[in-house]
């Protein structure tokens, strides 16, 4: 199996704090991989590298069938490459209505103008309603998103991840701030978009990570401690070192 | 175009069409004559300002970015006009005196006599490279739009290139427009200097055509581009585009995982935003006759984006008025027309305390009415703001506020 | 050599006077009630050889005092006359002598010699000064032969003077050009003033240059001369016709005009320059004007002829000590130059330093809040005027600077607390708003300041202590106000040091700024602190604008001058770091100066060139010099 995405050694300080230190991973194109670790771990720092927020010292981030060099494009260059992030805090446009909202997300050419020439259709209609009804907000599709509850807004941004159908997903905290309910809701759609695309779920509950029932990647001072399935590393006794405490 | 996003835009032309025809009816050329001629200049004038207005609600109220430098455009649209006016004019004037000689002029004699004409005055013989197209009015036209539009472009490619943002973009949008003025102000650089270029008012071939039409005229041709920038404004921020700028001003850090690229669209906007203010400022200046590097300095462009403040910005309507209520108050007020106010102890005359009522006012208007005037429509219309149970409209520090959109 | 005769008398033989002032005023009475340029030289040569009392009646003569009263020459002493000759009070009507200015330039001269052995100091000095403004070959004898002053500083101007006038003066060159070279080193401008003369050029047009001319430089015509200038020169020296200009070939043809048309050309062809050729070629042919100069001929007589700059002195070797001496000079100057830059370069930055380190304080601080102060400005203004205002109550300059400084102080500083607790507070996290609302507050402060003092400039005095200047050698001087604005900004420096890392406000200051959130939970008052650090960066511009005032003139548009300089410093310095403040400043204080020297007496350019680098140098640095750094500064 060819990697889609391929981190290595990979480092960045911050005033002579080391983030990341000379990290490596990969992952295949149809994967489900959970991202542990504790605080300062820098998983924040790893996904703003991938994404194009933050340039590493050094190390290569390669992307997709071509090994097209992440570190050359910029933040918007990426997106549009086929990464979606979800970010920690639910970050909707939220002076802007649901369905502005997903129609922006929607996968199209996003230049300046052919987005002045793009015009509403039939079909970029139904993709939305479609989309609304995903994330269960179809009747809230002419609501402002600023009204929206924390957790639709969470969805919504779900959706408008969906929309821009991404190849490679990075999930930050998805189940930071909700219930039960909703967080078996979020595992079981992560699990049935990891069917057809690479999804990376950086999380610290370990209660979530087990119910994903996927292959575990444990990161700690900038670098991977472990690496397997969630009793592999629970197995793991630098990884109990780390999470009981020394 | 999406009428229904902007019904608004309906009102406004109807409005306008209606506002244009009644001048006319009333003018001294075409109709009743209650109205004297300098009050349609005023007028004309004030259209045209207020496109300049609907130009930085663009930039500013719809794509968060604030620059105080967008009359150097408005007045880079009037220079380029001005210069094809000025020398046809000369020209006219040239080969009419140079007719009565009993050898008919050559046309390099022609262009001296215009060249002395203009120049003198700065004690130069030569024309300058830049007025090589001044006797195009087609090139001058298409130099109206190119200019600024490539200034902009330049200036805004350098400037979100390095993201430059905020504050900072806006001090640096202030000092390009005083680079730009202190340069003009030099006599060597071919525009003359502080002299400006003066006579605008006087058409090329319509000599004999009293100001009283051709201010009609330019009346009905600034309301047709105020039209038509309105138009061109409310599209741009009725659709995908809207939506995305609008987003940027919001958020500019979460756009880019979008896949849109900010600093495109903001580059987009900034440059057309420009070219509407020069339009807006080629057909300003044969009105006001005479365009001076003051024109440029950076209080002018603070003034436009005041006159946006007022108005309420992220509204197209709410940049008119502004621009409108304002300067027609302004120059209310500083014309000396307005009765002083007698205090007692003392007597408030207006020409020397407008800009003090202004200044504070404008303060007052920031404070308790962020949304500015036009909220007072939004009333009436019964627009409601979100309700937001307190959360912020967005982490990054330009965006739109909590307390704003409630007011 | 009369004179040298006449000194050698003054000095030998003082009684023995080949006539005595008496005969000689009555001999060439006529002469000296009506003198003419031409002839009056002997006669004041004789009154000059009368002994020392023909000095005051020279003096008199020469200052108009000298009269008439019947036929005794008088001196006029304001409403009193006394006897040229005796001295004796004289009650007649005198009429007073005006002689032209040609006659008291000779009159001057003669009056050297009399002054240079005067037995006052004072009366020395100033026919040396008299000499050096108007050097003559006479002078060189007399002040060779004069002997040795007694006073050492006259004495070495003495002597500096006569090596001056010996290179202009003396006829063996030799002596001459040891007298430059013995001037190695010196830069002063009266050498330079009698190095340049000898430069001078005439350009001339010959078909050989002569032998022995002294040439500067030959010319190639089209490359170090025009050739219509060349073509000129030739002309003027009558080897070549003028040739026709187009204003002459129009006159021509105008005055030719026959039925409608010229040479067989119809007028209205001639609006093309080949017809009118054509038209005055027709009128050539039949001998009715005469024909032009072609092209051609033109080309041969330039290239026949040859074109040079010649030296007016004609000893070559002088031309060349002169040359090089000049050039040592002009590298000496250019390094004293540009120490004198360095320090208008200095002096520069510390007043933008000043203007800005308030604004540095509120933005900086501040700035993490998203405040930026259009009005401060105004504060400057406000600073400046109450220094005026405690000058107009206060009667001593230095008691009512001293009086300012703290009132300036106190003013600003609290119109920034009220601007703070009306406005500022009220728009925590608008920043572009904050920076709306305070022009606003801007523009009223101005009106304000405007309908109060009046549109003129309000003088703002310094002390006598202040004024005058600190100088090193020649060229290199500094007015004290600039050392003083110079210390005042290191001064704020170290305050501004002393608070941040010495108070209690300081430390709250800091903590603030870097987590606001933390802080409030130590028990600080964040809004509190704000309030205290916008009134002290208020404060701060107050005093700022009483130093500004001193030295530009206080008007309400005072503080505009500054504020898009200051914000440029704050800018290019870097938010939130008091040395970028320092940096910022220095850079665009050096930066104007430097682009100044490059367009000299240019000052506009030099400030738009200053602003477009300061717009390229953002596009490199946008965080300025000295950047906040840290993660928080990565997003």
């Amino acid at each position: 199996m060819t990697a889609l995405l391929e981190v290595s050694g990979v480092s960045k300080s911050f005033d002579g704090f080391r983030a990341i230190n000379d990290l490596s991973f990969n992952i295949g194109a149809k994967e489900l991989r959970a991202v542990i670790g504790p605080n300062g771990a820098g998983k924040t720092t790893f996904m703003d590298i991938v994404t194009g927020k933050t340039r590493p010292d050094k190390g290569r981030v390669l992307w997709g069938e071509r090994s097209v060099s992440l570190l050359k494009l910029n933040e918007a260059q990426i997106a549009r490459a086929g990464i979606g992030r979800k970010f920690q805090r639910p970050t909707v446009f939220e002076d802007q209505t649901v369905a502005e909202n997903l129609t922006m997300a929607l996968k199209a050419p996003r230049g300046p103008f052919a987005v002045l020439c793009w015009k509403p259709s039939r079909a970029s209609e139904t993709r939305v309603a479609e989309l609304a009804g995903e994330v269960s907000l179809a009747d809230r599709l002419t609501h402002k998103a600023g009204e929206l509850s924390h957790g639709q807004k969470q969805w919504l941004e779900i959706g408008m991840l969906l929309a821009q159908e991404p190849r490679l997903l990075l999930v930050d905290e998805p189940a930071a701030g909700m219930t039960l309910a909703e967080r078996g809701q979020t595992t079981t759609l992560l699990r049935r978009l990891a069917e057809t695309r690479a999804v990376v779920v950086v999380e610290h509950d370990m209660d979530f990570v087990r119910r994903l029932n996927c292959k575990v990647t444990v990161l700690h001072q900038g670098a991977v401690l472990a690496e397997g399935s969630l009793d592999h590393v629970s197995a793991n006794p630098d990884v109990i070192d780390v999470y009981l405490g020394r | 175009m999406r009428i229904r996003k902007h019904p608004s835009a309906l009102v406004f032309l109807a409005l306008l069409a209606v506002f244009t025809l009644a001048m006319t009816l009333m003018s001294e050329a075409y109709g009743s004559g209650v109205v004297p001629t300098s009050t349609i200049k005023t007028l004309g004038k004030t259209l045209c300002l207020a496109l300049a207005a609907v130009a930085m609600d663009l930039v500013w109220g719809y794509a968060g970015i604030l620059s105080l430098g967008h009359m150097a455009f408005f007045a880079l649209g009037g220079y380029m006009i001005g210069m094809w006016l000025m020398y046809a004019r000369t020209g006219e004037i040239v080969a009419a005196t140079l007719a009565n000689s009993p050898i008919p002029p050559t046309t390099e004699e022609l262009r001296q006599g215009i060249t002395g004409q203009i120049f003198g005055v700065v004690g130069s013989a030569d024309l300058p490279l830049t007025w090589a197209f001044a006797g195009s009015l087609p090139m001058q036209l298409l130099l109206v739009l190119a200019v600024p539009g490539l200034l902009a472009f330049l200036f805004g490619w350098l400037a979100f290139r390095s993201r430059v943002n905020g504050v900072y973009l806006s001090i640096l949008t202030q000092a390009m427009t005083l680079a730009l003025s202190l340069w003009l102000f030099q006599n060597d650089n071919g525009f003359r200097g502080n002299n400006g270029l003066s006579g605008l008012q006087n058409m090329p071939g319509l000599t004999d055509v009293p100001q009283s039409m051709i201010s009609i005229w330019f009346l009905w041709a600034s309301a047709l581009l105020l039209a038509g920038g309105y138009l061109l404004a409310a599209w741009l921020t009725a659709g995908k585009f809207g939506s995305v700028i609008r987003a940027i001003r919001d958020d500019q850090t979460r756009v880019p995982f979008l896949g849109y690229s900010v600093e495109g669209y903001k580059l987009t906007v900034f440059t057309i935003s420009a070219t509407i203010c020069a339009a807006a400022g080629a057909l300003y200046y044969p009105q006001a006759g005479i365009i001076n590097p003051a024109e440029l300095a950076p209080i002018a462009s603070i003034y436009l984006a005041v006159w946006v403040a007022i108005g309420g910005r992220g509204r197209l309507y709410g940049a008119v008025i502004g621009a409108v209520v304002v300067s027609l108050l302004s120059s209310w007020f500083t014309g000396g027309r307005a009765p002083a106010l007698d205090l007692g102890f003392y007597r408030i005359e207006w020409v020397n305390w407008w800009q003090v009522l202004l200044g504070f006012g404008f303060v007052a208007v920031t404070l308790f009415a962020p949304r500015g005037l036009s909220s007072i429509i939004d009333v009436i219309a019964d627009l409601r703001p979100p309700r937001r149970r307190g959360a912020d409209l967005g982490p990054d520090i330009s965006a739109l506020r909590e307390k704003e959109a409630e007011a | 050599m009369h004179h040298f005769l006449l000194t050698l008398l003054l000095l030998l033989a003082p009684p023995a006077f080949a006539q005595d002032l008496a005969s000689v005023l009555q001999t060439h009475r006529d002469q000296i009630e009506r003198p003419s340029r031409q002839t009056i030289a002997p006669v004041i040569e004789a009154l000059a050889g009368a002994g020392p009392q023909a000095g005051p009646v020279l003096e008199a003569w020469a200052d108009r005092r000298l009269g008439l009263a019947g036929d005794r020459f008088v001196i006029v002493e304001s409403d009193r006359a006394t006897d040229a000759v005796t001295g004796a009070p004289v009650a007649d009507e005198a009429r007073v002598l005006k002689p032209n200015s040609g006659v008291r330039g000779l009159i001057g001269t003669a009056l050297v010699q009399f002054q240079l052995s005067d037995p006052a100091t004072a009366r020395r000095a100033a026919a040396l000064d008299a000499i050096a403004r108007g050097p003559d070959a006479s002078h060189l004898d007399a002040l060779r032969e004069i002997g040795a002053d007694p006073d050492p500083a006259i004495a070495a101007r003495k002597a500096r003077l006569e090596r001056l006038l010996t290179i202009r003066f003396d006829p063996d060159p030799l002596a001459r050009v040891a007298a430059i070279d013995g001037f190695s080193g010196d830069t002063g401008a009266d050498l330079q003033a009698v190095l340049n003369p000898l430069l001078a050029t005439t350009r001339i047009a010959a078909v050989t240059i002569p032998d022995g001319a002294n040439v500067a430089a030959e010319l190639t015509p089209g490359d170090e001369i025009a050739e219509a200038d060349a073509y000129r020169l030739l002309v003027e020296a009558g080897f070549a016709p003028a040739r026709l200009s187009a204003a002459d070939q129009k006159a021509a043809l105008a005055a030719h005009v026959v039925n409608g048309t010229v040479g067989g050309v119809p007028v209205a062809d001639l609006s093309d320059p080949a017809r009118r050729d054509a038209a005055h070629d027709a009128l050539a042919e039949t001998g009715l004007v005469l024909p032009a100069a072609t092209a051609a001929e033109a080309e041969a007589a330039l290239t026949s002829h040859h074109f040079a700059d010649i030296y007016v002195e004609p000893n070559a070797e002088v031309t060349n000590a002169a040359r090089s001496a000049l050039n040592a000079m002009v590298v000496r100057r250019g390094a004293q130059q540009a120490a004198d830059l360095t320090l208008d370069a200095l002096s520069l930055a510390s007043i933008y330093f000043l203007a800005a380190i308030g604004l540095a304080i509120t933005f900086g601080v501040m700035g993490v809040m998203g405040v930026i102060n259009m009005a401060h400005g105004e504060f400057i203004m406000m600073g400046a005027y109450t220094g005026y205002v405690v000058q107009t109550l206060i009667a001593g300059r230095t008691l009512s600077l001293i009086v300012a400084l703290p009132a300036a102080f106190a003013v600003t500083f609290l119109a920034g607390v009220v601007l703070y607790r009306l406005v500022i507070r009220h728009l925590v996290n608008r920043p572009l708003e904050t920076l709306l609302a305070t022009f606003g507050v801007s523009i009223a402060l101005q009106q304000i300041a405007k309908n109060i003092f009046g549109t003129q400039a309000r003088p703002l005095t310094a002390p006598a202590w202040l004024e005058g200047s600190v100088g090193f050698g020649e060229i290199v001087s500094i007015s004290t106000i600039r050392v003083a604005i110079f210390v005042l900004a290191l001064l704020f420096l170290v305050l501004f040091l002393w608070i941040m890392n010495r108070t209690r406000l300081g430390l709250e200051v800091r903590a603030v700024t870097q987590n606001p959130g933390m802080a409030a939970s130590m028990g600080i008052n964040p809004d509190r602190i704000a309030m205290m650090t916008f009134g002290l960066g208020s404060g701060i511009a107050g005093i700022a604008g009483v130093a500004i005032g001193l030295f530009a003139k206080v008007t309400s548009e005072l503080g505009s001058d500054y504020i898009v300089q200051s914000f440029m410093t704050v800018v290019v310095g870097g938010v939130g770091n008091i040395w970028g403040t320092l940096a910022g400043a220095a850079l665009i204080g050096f930066l104007q100066k430097g682009i100044e020297v490059m367009n000299p007496g240019n000052t506009l350019a030099a400030q738009t060139f200053m602003i477009l680098l300061i717009i390229i140098f953002i596009q490199f640095r946008p965080r300025g010099i000295m950047p906040t750094r840290g993660r928080a500064a990565e997003a």
